[in-house]
Formats: C-alpha cells, structure tokens, sequence
C-alpha cells in the first residue's frame, strides 16, 4: 500500500481591507424579459408559446398573455443579461414582441 | 377538416385544402422567402468560411415588415420611453448601441430560421399530390407542424404591418374588418383572416 498524499493546503492570502473598498462590484441586478402587445398575434399562439419554450404550465402561460393583452406587457422570466438575450431571441424566432431590461423597479 | 387543421396520431395535423388555398399559401409563403432576403451562402469566388464570421446588419430594417420581424432587443415600442422605469440622459444612446450589438449577433441566425420555415412552407406544398378538382389533403409531421406555425405567424405579421392593422380594429366594430368590396385592401384582409383561423386551428392541435 502507498502512502496517501495530502495536499497541503495553501496559504491563501486575503486581501487589505482598504484594497477591498477599490472594487466597486456591479449591482447584483436581475434582467428581465418582456414580452410586448401586438394587434395581431394571436392570444392562442402567445400563450402556446410560453407553455413550449418555457415550459410553464397552462395557467401560467394564460394569466401571462392576458397580462401582454391586458396591460401592454408582461415579464416572462429573468436571470441573468446572457439568459435573457437567448430569451428575446427566441421570443423573436416565433414572432413575439420582446426586450430586455434591467430590472430595476 | 375543410379548411381547419386537425391534430393526426403521431403528434401531426393534417388540413384539406382547395386549388386556391394552395396557390395563395405557396404565393405567400414565397414572397415571404424574398421580404426575408436569400440566405448567407457565399457568392461565387467568395471564401466559404467567410460567411460564418460575417456579422449581420446594426440598424434596424426600413421595411415596416422586416422591422416588426426583427425588432430591437431593447428600448421596447416607441423606443426607450417603452421601457422599464425612467430613462436617464445618455440611457438612449445606450440602448441603441445595445439593440446594435444583439442584432449583429443575431438577425442573420433569425432569418435564417424564418426563411428555413417558409422553406418548409412551400416543400410541403409542393409535395402535395392534388386530386382531380385540385384540392389536397396536406399532413404534417409534428416538426412541420412548429415550421408551419411559425411561418403562419410571420405572413401575418408581414400582411398586419401593410395593413397597418391595430387594436381598434379588432371585434365587430373593427373598421378594417367592414371595408367595403371595392376597397383594394379587401383581398390582403381576406387572406389575412383566412391565415389567422389557419393558424388558430393548428394552435389547437398542438396545445400541450
């Protein structure tokens, strides 16, 4: 039997805590995905495709679309700005009306 | 089934369809195909690996269509006074950089998936074989199914935008519904009516 190795743990070296107050990190603010009213798609294919591409269930789906007819514009999903360009994206491959944006409120 | 699609076993719906459906469908689906513009395959003499770098357009399309086809990614209607909260001085000029960026990366992979639809639009047509008064029975798989959604959805987008169709026209008292026969816009309103209960018909047939 060989000897087992143990990694010695290295010293891990903190920063000052003036160096600290230099970072200034970006605010940990979510995106969001908007989905926008148009005259012309239909309540159907909307909520049809909030159950296909996000995979929410039925109610959710409805209540969404009935938020884009009813007030112009509903948030679909959020994360991070990466995730929600994909999302746009795809919200434009099937015709929907989407941008992001940070949310702030 | 005349003119409403129905769900088939298997996940594919299927739709009769007369001599003039088929013409308008396939007419539509190729003027769709040219508004989309051809595909990013390299001319001739050009590098082929070219074309997998090259990066799309910055500004939106002129074309009130093309535009509604592929919007801003941020701002949202009627620019940054669409968005979320206040818009701050310079936030504008921000937006704009941003909606730039997004389309260089993406609007070439988008009309590409479009045009991939309209593509699957006419094929299935084509392949109809018709029966002697020029009608046919069109089934779709369930893949062609989602192309035909999609593509439905992009014609009346395209036809919404010409006729500048908008919320008030919706319902019975919808004047763009009421035009009379002579109005040259009546035919486009047909057949955008027509598209619509097509496409709310194969809706139905794939609703999980």
């Amino acid at each position: 039997m060989g000897q087992v190795s143990v990694a010695t743990p290295l010293e891990i070296e903190r920063p000052d805590s003036a160096e600290e107050t230099f970072a200034v990190p970006e605010p940990d603010v979510p995106w969001v995905t908007l989905v926008h009213n148009d005259p012309v798609n239909l309540m159907s294919y909307v909520t049809y495709v909030f159950q296909a591409y996000f995979g929410y269930p039925k109610d959710k789906a409805h209540k969404l679309m009935l938020d884009v007819h009813q007030k112009g514009r509903a948030v679909v999903s959020s994360g991070s700005r990466e995730e929600m360009e994909r999302d746009v994206q795809a919200m434009h491959g099937y015709g929907l009306w989407a941008t992001l944006t940070q949310d702030r409120n | 089934m005349a003119g409403h699609f129905e769900a088939t076993p298997g996940g594919g719906a299927a739709v009769a369809l007369d001599e003039v459906e088929i013409s308008i469908l396939r007419s539509l689906a190729v003027q769709l195909l040219e508004l989309i513009g051809p595909g990013d395959q390299p001319a001739d003499g050009e590098d082929p690996l070219a074309a997998l770098f090259a990066e799309g357009p910055s500004k939106p399309p002129t074309d009130p269509a093309l535009a509604r086809l592929f919007p801003d990614a941020y701002g949202g209607p009627g620019g940054p006074e669409g968005s979320t909260g206040a818009v701050k001085p310079g936030e504008e000029e921000e937006l704009r950089e941003r909606s730039a960026e997004f389309r260089r990366f993406t609007e070439m992979d988008l009309r590409s998936g479009k045009r991939d639809d309209a593509l699957a639009v006419v094929r299935t047509l084509d392949a109809l074989s018709p029966v002697a008064d020029g009608g046919a029975v069109l089934t779709l798989t369930g893949d062609e199914c989602l192309s035909w959604l999609r593509s439905l959805n992009d014609l009346r987008l395209t036809i919404g935008t010409r006729l500048e169709v908008s919320d008030e026209d919706q319902g019975e008292e919808g004047s763009l519904y009421r035009l009379p026969d002579t109005d040259p816009r009546k035919p486009m309103v047909m057949a955008y009516l027509w598209l619509g209960a097509l496409q709310e018909s194969l809706v139905e047939t794939l609703m999980p």
